[in-house]
């Protein structure tokens, strides 16, 4: 199960932002001078130890972190194998992961000089850390979110509102993720004078993915300090769901360069061949969507479809250019994981070890049962617990997910 | 000499303004899609934008984004647009520019897309979302310059980058005259002025404005001030009202006749 010897450049992005043949800047003409922009702003001020301080500090008091590494002793002793640990992102303020890119972002906002951000949002948190980090520093905020993932997480919405923000329906296509990224970029080429638009995956033009994964790569940092106190080495895996991949990306890029195996899942939904799904690097094929160039789950004549999942911030049928490089290189492998082991995963982990799992990290826990226990009792397997699940409680209490446990079962 | 160059040496050379009309191929279906085009060249349109439907158009407002999803629930694909031109290719003179995004031309192929196109009597090719930066990707594949490939500048774009994109443009220039996506409110006078004299210090193409223009009247304001015109949300929106009137390509027609008609003469 080691992974191939293929080198892992950490150094990628290139300077236009491709890592290998994926990434670039595939946008309207329009946009481009402020992607110019921004990128020179984020290099600045990446640099600047100010900036690093500053960011630190609202982490710590603000997002609560560091987020603990727990061993989890109940599901490893359920799994039979391996000692699976769980990297607590569900506990970091507003219950994700996604509050460390915001952050960041938006003091890259505040810097630059802009008062007003945009976000697109799937399953709403990566709205609601947007949202977040708007009202903390007093921006004005919009969210796009699908009218379909506001039906399904509509808790998120109220969250959204209550701190200030503006929602957004967006009706067209699936009313999913896609529908949301494609209008938010409708906005920003409308506003993009005075707008910064926070994107929540490291997915979009350069130097989004770029510029997400450094923010995202706390978490990996973090877990690699943690799990070298709690067990004196590094792991053998590393297990995250994979949607747009910035959970994956954050814990994955620190340990690129070490002989660590590091697993992407990717939701199945009714199953991979069932066509109802959002295996975008295992099922799809080389395109371009939403500023950059990556996997997507396309017709052969270029239309992209949608893509299905019982978890919304899944739900999206492109990923982040830098997965592509990773599958391509062989550094990192991707595997699919439905939506009924998702809800089971989810049932499990509430019962084993008292934590309600979002439904995206569901899929991470789902696939770390099989991991754990096709390893020996002395290995080490990290999953990110990207998220926390209250925002699903409507999801996996209702009558969809009887139907969905049955359909795949 | 290529026929979108041609054209405009005629129209500057009677001091004429020229009419850019765009519509989404295959909308609402390829047949009176096709008589649209038709009626459009009889109306006067003097260089056809033919659109590329595409599930994700990140650059286009309500108007045009309805009618993708119309040609798409037509079937029309890219080998159906480029039928398509290959049809009117046989009743007409006029300039085709194909308008896409760059997923379905990725799709089809790089040198595939080049010969085909030429093949059906295209004259240029306009990738929304292909600034200079990528495009040698696509161009590097293909043998040779025949087909032009058309750049964008916008009320964004700061004079060096100008200057870069016109030394790479072929065709002519087309230039957004707002911020935004396509349809909705009108141009802006004073911007398009400012930014066609910047682009005039940097490039002998012909300059075409487009974005947000529907009425005569914004058509001969506009004209005023550049080479070419393009009208494009305000067809597709006729064809959207009156898709299943047996008079649409005469609406069609006498909408772009009004257009034309309203574009000032230069001497």
């Amino acid at each position: 199960m080691r992974p191939s010897p293929a080198p892992a450049p950490a150094a990628l992005p290139d300077d236009r932002g491709h890592f290998g043949p994926f990434g670039g800047r595939y946008v309207a003409e329009t946009l481009m001078p402020a992607l110019l922009e921004l990128e020179g702003a984020f290099r600045r001020f990446s640099a600047d130890p100010a900036f690093a301080r500053e960011l630190a500090g609202l982490l710590a008091d603000f997002a609560g972190r560091p987020t603990p590494l727990l061993f989890a002793e109940r599901l490893s002793a359920h799994a039979g194998g391996a000692a699976i640990f769980l990297k607590r992102e569900d506990l970091a303020h507003t219950g994700a992961h996604k509050i460390n890119n915001t952050l960041g972002q938006v003091l890259l906002a505040r810097r630059m000089g802009k008062r007003k951000v945009i976000a697109e949002t799937g399953a709403g948190q990566h709205g609601v850390a947007t949202a977040t980090a708007a009202a903390r520093f007093g921006l004005s905020c919009r969210i796009f979110m699908g009218v379909e993932d506001i039906r399904r997480q509509a808790t998120n919405v109220q969250r959204m509102r209550l701190l200030g923000a503006e929602v957004v329906p967006v009706a067209a296509g699936g009313g999913t993720l896609k529908d949301a990224m494609n209008e938010a970029m409708r906005a920003w080429v409308d506003t993009v004078d005075d707008t910064f638009y926070v994107i929540g995956s490291v997915a979009g033009p350069h130097p989004y993915p770029l510029m997400v994964r450094e923010f995202q790569t706390v978490i990996g940092r973090e877990a690699r300090a943690q799990i070298l106190a709690a067990a004196g080495r590094l792991p053998d895996a590393l297990i995250a769901c994979v949607g747009g991949g910035s959970n994956a990306i954050g814990l994955f890029h620190p340990f690129l360069e070490d002989g660590v195996a590091l697993i992407g899942v990717e939701a199945a939904g009714e199953g991979v061949d069932s066509g109802r799904h959002a295996a975008t690097l295992g099922r799809g094929t080389v395109g371009v969507l939403h500023g950059s160039k990556s996997f997507v789950l396309q017709t052969p004549a270029g239309q992209i479809r949608e893509a299905h999942s019982v978890s919304a911030g899944l739900d999206y049928p492109g990923v982040g250019p830098e997965h592509a490089w990773l599958k391509e290189t062989g550094r990192a492998r991707y595997v699919a994981v439905t939506d009924a082991e998702a809800l089971a995963a989810f049932r499990l982990l509430c019962r084993l070890e008292g934590i309600l799992p979002a439904l995206e990290s569901a899929h991470a826990v789902a696939w770390a049962l099989r991991e754990a226990a096709a390893r020996p009792a002395e290995a080490i397997v990290i999953v990110n617990l990207s998220g926390r699940g209250d925002k699903d409680l409507a999801i996996v209490a209702g009558p969809e997910a009887g139907m969905q446990e049955e359909k795949t079962a | 000499m290529n026929r979108i160059e041609e054209t405009f040496r005629r129209l500057s050379a009677a001091g004429e303004t020229a009419l850019v009309g765009f519509v989404t191929a295959g909308d609402p279906d390829a047949e009176r899609s096709l008589a649209v085009c038709a009626a459009l060249c009889a109306g006067g349109v003097d260089v056809l934008e033919l659109g590329v439907p595409f599930s994700d158009p990140t650059a286009d407002g309500p108007v045009i984004q309805r009618a993708a999803a119309r040609a798409l629930a037509a079937g029309t694909d890219l080998a159906a647009v480029l039928h398509m031109a290959r049809r009117l290719r046989a009743g007409h003179s006029v300039p085709i520019v194909l308008f896409s995004y760059y997923n379905p031309i990725l799709a089809y192929g790089a040198e595939a897309f080049h010969r085909d196109a030429l093949e059906a009597g295209a004259d240029g090719v306009l990738i929304v979302d292909l600034p200079p930066e990528e495009s040698a990707e696509l161009t590097s594949r293909w043998p040779d310059r025949r087909l032009a490939l058309i750049r964008l500048t916008t009320p964004t774009t700061p004079p060096g980058r100008m200057r870069a994109i016109a030394a790479s443009a072929s065709g002519f220039i087309y230039h957004v005259s707002r911020l935004g996506v396509t349809g909705g409110r009108g141009p802006d006078l004073t911007g398009i002025e400012r930014q066609v004299a910047a682009l005039r210090a940097v490039s002998t193409l012909p300059v075409c404005v487009g974005f947000g223009i529907a009425q005569p009247e914004e058509a001969a304001a506009v004209g005023r001030l550049a080479d070419g015109v393009v009208v494009g949300s305000a067809f597709v929106q006729t064809i959207a009202e009156a898709a299943d009137d047996p008079g649409l390509a005469e609406r069609v027609r006498r909408q772009a006749e009004r257009l034309k008609g309203a574009l000032p003469r230069k001497q």
